[in-house]
């Protein structure tokens, strides 16, 4: 997939909130990826050990937590979570549904370090 | 040396996002309607166009187009220029969508003032470009018959953010294996009453629905 702008990105938006908090350093990313949303997590590491070094990121360790995506039946309002491939509504059968969530790609927080003298 | 924990909750594609907006601004104030126009390889982005802007030329629309492509190439671009409408090339080195940015730069190369409509053909992919908007008005995917009727289960995310589905290339259908009904069903859980039109850039089939689409758009 993208996953180079996609570091590119998570570097970018880890780097401004620790300038502000003024750290020495990032020590560890959170990040929360839904269902839906196709990201590789090994492709995300591989270009992050590239990218984020002589950053105040550098050797900061990604976590990435995987959400549900969750859907709900128009016809009968039955809610379900996506497993693997995408299903009718398991209680009428109906093919009427909007998915709620699972697109989430967001950055959560992140650990820094500061020095500090108080 | 003290711990903290940051709490942020930012969107990962956030700066993206905020060019899009920027982009349809510009769009909006030239009263350019725009596409964005996606599918895989092969299935006839640059057909469709060039089909398009045959059957609009005594309409007096001026078409202008953002030719998206991996490779420094120009191959697409000069079939638009040919056809006497003004095209962008743009090369996305290496990356397997076009993003806010790289339509950021073609807009400034284009005359938008002069356009009624903007096509974006994106990269053949039926991944990225779904993650990534451009800040055009409309999403619009062509799927072709031969590519397989199960694209819709196996590649969610890009049916979902649709405006219309064009099914391209309906002349070959009784030689080859795509069960319709299988295929509208996966449209139907991921994007329902999707505006859909079945049509042959080839023969010119079912374009008469699309144009009109377009056109009520246009005025």
């Amino acid at each position: 997939m993208h996953e180079l702008s996609v570091t590119e990105s998570v570097l970018d938006i880890a780097c401004k909130h620790a300038k502000k908090a003024q750290a020495s350093k990032v020590t560890d990313i959170h990040l929360v990826i839904g269902r839906l949303s196709s990201i590789v997590d090994d492709s995300v590491e591989f270009y992050w050990n590239v990218i984020s070094k002589g950053t105040l990121c550098e050797d900061a360790k990604l976590h990435f937590k995987r959400i549900p995506a969750e859907l709900v039946c128009l016809e009968c309002g039955e809610k379900y979570t996506l497993d693997q491939e995408l299903t009718p509504c398991p209680s009428c059968g109906s093919a009427r549904i909007r998915v709620l969530s699972g697109d989430e790609f967001n950055l959560e927080s992140i650990e820094i370090t500061k020095e500090s003298n108080d | 040396m003290t711990e903290h924990r940051i709490k942020i909750v930012e969107k990962i594609l956030n700066a993206n996002d905020r060019l899009a907006n920027a982009n349809r601004q510009r769009l909006d104030q030239s009263s350019t309607y725009s596409i964005n126009l996606m599918a895989s390889p092969g299935a006839g982005k640059t057909s469709f166009i060039l089909a398009t802007i045959h059957a609009l030329l005594d309409e007096n629309i001026q078409i202008g187009v953002i030719e998206g492509d991996t490779a420094p190439v120009t191959i697409d671009s000069d079939k638009i220029n040919a056809a006497g409408m003004p095209a962008v090339q743009v090369n996305t080195g290496g990356e397997c969508h076009l993003d806010a940015v790289m339509v950021e730069n073609a807009l400034d190369q284009l005359a938008l003032d002069d356009l009624d409509l903007l096509v974006v053909e994106n990269v053949g992919n039926l991944i990225c470009p779904a993650a990534f908007k451009l800040g055009t008005h409309s999403n619009i995917l062509i799927a072709s018959v031969p590519e397989g009727d199960d694209k819709p289960y196996k590649y969610p995310n890009i049916y979902r953010g649709l405006d219309v589905l064009i099914i391209n290339k309906v002349d070959l259908l009784p030689y080859i294996d795509f069960d319709m009904n299988y295929f509208r069903q996966g449209v139907e859980i991921l994007n329902p009453g999707l505006t859909t039109f079945a049509v042959s850039c080839k023969t010119g089939e079912g374009i008469e629905g699309w144009l009109d689409w377009l056109k009520a758009k246009l005025t």
